[in-house]
C-alpha cells in the first residue's frame, strides 16, 4: 500500500510530495511484487544530498531489510538491498569482519552504496564499493536479473553507480574484510598549505585510509592548510560494535545560527584542536569513520531552507592548480563551508556513471541562499576547465550540458537502460534535469 | 545463551527485537501463522548469529490455539528465559459494531489468546523461579475511545491481567513487563497517514530490549505517550463523551 509523504534528500533541498511504495518479499521462492506504472525511483536511507532519490513515485527499500547468507570462511555476505551499513557493522564487527569500503556515514543502505558506487578513505588502494560486489539482483518491473561481471555484465556495470535508474536492486552479495580489532591506529598530520597536503597524500599512499580536512577560510600563503588523518586497522582492542548516537538535533535551526562567523569559528576550532606532530592514537572505528553520525539529524543545523554539497573530482594532473583555483574562489566569496574534505582517488573503474577519476576529490557544504548558485556556477567553470566532474549523489543543481560534457559515457548508460526496458520505468528529478530520462 | 519465545514473530516490532537477540547469540522459538514470512526471518536471524531458530505455527484466531500451544510448549526445553507476546490486529471499529462475531474474534486475537499463553507460560516460569514476560499491549487499552474500543478493550484486558500476574510472579523472581506503544509505523498501520508522533519499529524494539534487560514493569513507548495518556485518562467523562477522539 502506498502512502503520500513530503520527502527530500539529506540536504533538505529540494522537497517534494511523493507516493511511497514499500515492496516486500513474500517468501524465499517468490520474487517481489512491484507496483505497476512508470517513473519510479528506488530509495534507500535518503542520505544522498540532492534529488537522486526523489521522484513523485518512490520504491522504498525499507522492508527489504534482511540478511540472507554469510560465508564464515570467505566473508561473502548476501543481504537484501535495504540493510544498512550500520546493521552490518553491529552484527559482523563482533565476529571479526568489517566493510570493505565505507562512506562517511553508516546510515546508508547497501543498495544505496551500490547505486552511488560509493568510495571511502581507502579509494586510493581499494577503489569503490562495487569492486567488492560479486553479484546483484536487479528487478526491472517483473523481470528479475541476477547480474555479475559474467552474467548480464552490462546491466551489472550500469547499475553500479547507476543512481537507481536501471531498476530496483533487491539483493547484493559482497565480501567483508577480516579485522582483529574494532579500533583504528590514527595519525594526524597538520600541513600549512595545499602543496604540502598533496605531498603528504603521496607520501602516505600505502596507508590503508587517508583523508584531509581543509580549512577553507584560510587564504594567501595558508590556502589549503589541512589536517590529514591516516589510519590502519589495529591489531589490539576489542571487537566491539558502535552504540546508537546519544545526541540529536531536534528541529531545524533558525537561519541566523549558521552565519559565516560561526563557520569560521568551527573551522578554527577543528584546525586548532588537533595536536601538531604525527603521534599515533587508537580510535574506535565509529568516531574515526563516522564523526558526524554522533549527532543524529545534524543536517537540521542548516535550517529549513536546507543545504547542498558540492563534491567534485579533478584528474591528478590538474591537482594543485585546479584545487587552488577553487579554494581561492571559495575563500573570496566568504560563503564558507562547514566541512571541506579532500581525498586522493585511485584508478577509475569500468562503470559508466561511477564518479571517481584518478586524482583528487573535494567536498564542501553550502547553506542554500540566493547567492550560492552563482558561486557554484563559477566553480563549475573551473571544474570543467580542468577536466573534472561532480558527484551525482551529492548534486541538486548541475546542468544537463555540464553533466553530458563531464560524464561522456551517459549515452552508453542509456542504451543499456533501453535494452532492459528500464528507461520509462525509472527516473528521478535528477535524471530529468540532466536529460538522462526522456 | 538464553531461550526466548516470541509470539507474533512476523510483526515488525517483534522482528526488530528478534534481530537484537539474534545478534547476541540467543536461542529463538518463533510463533506465527505466516510460514513463508517466518522462513525469511529465520534465515536472517541465523546469519546474525542466533544459536538456534525454531519456527512454530500459531494462529491466535483458531479455536484450538491454546490447546495446541499446550502440546507445543511441552516440547520446549527448560528454562524459558524470555517470552514476548507481540501478535495483534487492528480492526475497523465500524465493522466490529455491525458484526458481533468480528468483535468477539478480535477480542480473542488481541486479548484472550494472550491470556491463554500467559497462563501457561507463567506457571512454567513460576516453577523455574526466574524468567521475563513482555507483552505488547497498547496505549489504546488505557481508556476506551469510540474510534477503537474493541481493540482497546482487548488490550486493556491484557494490561489488567499483567498487573495481577506481575504482582504474583514477583514473589518467584519472574519479571513481567507491559509495553504500551503509541503510534508505530508498521504494516498494521500502513493505511494511516503518519505525523510527528510516529515511531519506527526498530526504535520501539530497542526500548523493549532495554526495558526487559532493566526489569522495568511498564513502558509507554516512546515515553512521551505517558504524558499524552495521563491527560486523556483524566479528562472528565462528561467532557470526554463530547469529544471525537
Ligand atoms: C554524512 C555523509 C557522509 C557521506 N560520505 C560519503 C563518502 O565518504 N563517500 C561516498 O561515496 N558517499 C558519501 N555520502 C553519500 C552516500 O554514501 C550516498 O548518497 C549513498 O548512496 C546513500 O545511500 P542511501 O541508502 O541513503 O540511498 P538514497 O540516498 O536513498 O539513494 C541514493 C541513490 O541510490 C539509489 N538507490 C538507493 N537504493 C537503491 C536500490 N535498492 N536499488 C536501486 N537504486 C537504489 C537511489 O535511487 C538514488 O539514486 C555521504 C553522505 C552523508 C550524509
Ligand atoms: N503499530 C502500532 O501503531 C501499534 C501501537 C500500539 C500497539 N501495537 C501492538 O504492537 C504489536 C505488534 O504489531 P506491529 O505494530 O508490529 O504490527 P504488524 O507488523 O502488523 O504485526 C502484527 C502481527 O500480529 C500477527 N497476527 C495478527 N493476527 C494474528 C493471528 N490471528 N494469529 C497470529 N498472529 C496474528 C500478524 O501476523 P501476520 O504477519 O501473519 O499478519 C503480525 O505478525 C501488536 O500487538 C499491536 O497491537 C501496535
Amino acid at each position: 500500500m502506498a502512502t503520500i509523504s513530503q520527502i527530500s534528500g539529506w540536504g533538505n533541498y529540494p522537497e517534494i510530495a511523493a507516493e511511497i511504495h514499500t515492496p516486500a518479499r513474500q517468501s524465499l521462492q517468490q520474487g517481489i511484487a512491484l507496483p505497476s506504472g512508470y517513473g519510479f525511483i528506488p530509495r534507500g536511507a535518503a542520505r544522498s544530498y540532492g534529488d537522486s532519490a526523489l521522484a513523485h513515485r518512490v520504491l522504498s527499500s525499507r522492508c527489504l531489510n534482511r540478511f540472507i547468507s554469510f560465508d564464515n570462511d570467505s566473508g561473502l555476505l548476501t543481504c537484501d538491498a535495504g540493510v544498512t551499513l550500520g546493521e552490518i557493522l553491529t552484527t559482523f564487527v563482533p565476529k571479526g569482519w568489517f566493510l570493505p569500503v565505507t562512506p562517511g556515514t553508516k546510515f546508508i543502505t547497501v543498495g544505496g552504496a551500490v547505486a552511488s558506487d560509493v568510495h571511502g578513505k581507502n579509494h586510493h588502494l581499494d577503489g569503490c564499493f562495487s569492486e567488492f560486489v560479486t553479484e546483484i539482483i536487479v528487478q526491472i518491473g517483473d523481470q528479475v536479473y541476477q547480474c555479475s561481471r559474467q552474467q548480464y555484465a552490462d546491466l551489472f556495470h550500469a547499475t553500479c553507480g547507476g543512481m537507481g535508474l536501471t531498476g530496483l536492486i533487491t539483493q547484493v552479495s559482497f565480501s567483508l574484510k577480516p579485522i582483529k580489532s574494532a579500533y583504528i591506529r590514527q595519525k594526524n598530520i597538520k600541513t600549512s598549505c595545499l602543496a604540502e597536503s598533496l605531498r603528504v597524500f603521496d607520501e602516505y599512499v600505502d596507508s590503508q585510509y587517508s583523508v584531509a580536512w581543509i580549512d577553507c577560510l584560510a587564504t594567501g600563503e595558508a590556502l589549503g592548510r589541512s589536517i590529514i588523518s591516516v589510519g590502519e586497522h589495529a591489531d589490539q582492542g576489542a571487537l566491539e560494535p558502535h552504540q546508537a548516537p546519544k545526541l540529536s538535533i531536534p528541529c531545524h535551526f533558525p537561519d541566523f545560527v549558521l552565519n559565516p562567523l560561526s563557520v569560521q569559528a568551527f573551522n578554527f576550532l577543528y584546525y586548532g584542536k588537533e595536536k601538531a606532530g604525527p603521534e599515533e592514537q587508537l580510535l574506535h572505528y565509529n568516531p574515526y569513520f563516522y564523526p558526524l553520525d554522533g549527532i543524529a539529524n545534524w543536517n537540521r543545523m542548516y535550517g529549513r531552507g536546507g543545504f547542498t554539497q558540492y563534491q567534485f573530482a579533478l584528474p591528478k594532473t590538474a591537482g594543485l592548480e585546479g584545487l587552488s583555483a577553487i579554494l581561492d574562489r571559495i575563500a573570496k566569496s566568504k560563503q564558507g563551508s562547514f566541512l571541506a574534505v579532500l581525498k586522493a582517488f585511485g584508478k577509475h573503474n569500468n562503470n559508466p556513471l561511477s564518479f571517481p577519476v584518478e586524482g583528487y576529490t573535494l567536498a564542501l557544504d553550502f547553506k542554500i541562499n540566493a547567492r550560492i548558485w552563482s558561486l557554484l556556477n563559477q566553480l563549475d567553470e573551473v571544474v570543467i576547465h580542468y577536466g573534472g566532474r561532480l558527484y551525482l549523489t551529492k548534486d541538486a543543481r548541475m546542468t544537463e550540458r555540464f553533466f553530458k560534457a563531464t560524464y561522456p559515457r551517459w549515452q552508453e548508460f542509456n542504451a543499456i537502460r533501453d535494452k532492459y526496458g528500464a528507461t520509462q520505468l525509472y527516473s528521478s528529478l535528477q535524471s530529468q534535469r540532466l536529460g538522462i530520462s526522456r | 545463551m538464553k531461550n526466548i519465545l516470541i509470539f507474533g514473530a512476523t510483526s515488525a516490532i517483534a522482528e526488530a527485537l528478534a534481530k537484537q537477540y539474534a545478534n547476541d547469540g540467543h536461542q529463538l522459538t518463533l510463533f506465527a501463522r505466516n510460514e513463508d514470512k517466518l522462513a525469511l526471518i529465520e534465515q536472517d536471524l541465523r546469519v546474525r548469529g542466533a544459536s538456534g531458530v525454531a519456527c512454530v505455527s500459531f494462529d491466535a484466531g483458531a479455536d484450538d490455539c491454546i490447546a495446541k500451544l499446550q502440546r507445543q510448549l511441552a516440547d520446549i526445553a527448560d528454562p524459558i528465559d524470555i517470552c514476548v507476546i507481540a501478535h495483534g490486529s487492528l480492526p475497523d471499529q465500524g465493522e466490529c459494531q455491525e458484526d458481533v462475531q468480528k468483535t468477539l474474534s478480535e477480542i480473542q486475537v488481541n486479548g484472550t489468546s494472550a491470556i491463554g499463553i500467559l497462563t501457561l507460560v507463567a506457571n512454567r516460569m513460576e516453577q523455574q523461579k526466574n524468567g521475563a514476560i513482555a507483552v505488547i499491549t497498547s496505549v489504546a487499552g488505557i481508556r476506551g475511545r469510540q474510534s477503537n474500543y474493541v481493540y482497546g478493550a482487548a488490550k486493556g484486558l491484557v494490561s489488567v491481567f499483567l498487573q495481577g500476574l506481575g504482582q504474583r510472579l514477583a514473589k518467584s523472581g519472574v519479571h513481567v513487563l507491559d509495553i504500551k506503544p503509541g503510534f508505530v509505523d508498521t504494516p498494521m498501520t500502513a493505511h494511516i497517514e503518519k505525523g510527528a508522533l510516529w515511531a519506527q519499529p526498530e526504535k520501539v524494539a530497542e526500548i523493549i530490549y532495554k526495558r526487559i534487560a532493566k526489569k522495568s514493569h511498564e513502558s509507554h513507548t516512546p515515553f512521551f505517550w505517558f504524558f499524552i495518556m495521563t491527560i486523556i485518562r483524566f479528562i472528565p467523562t462528561a467532557i470526554f463523551n463530547k469529544l471525537k477522539l
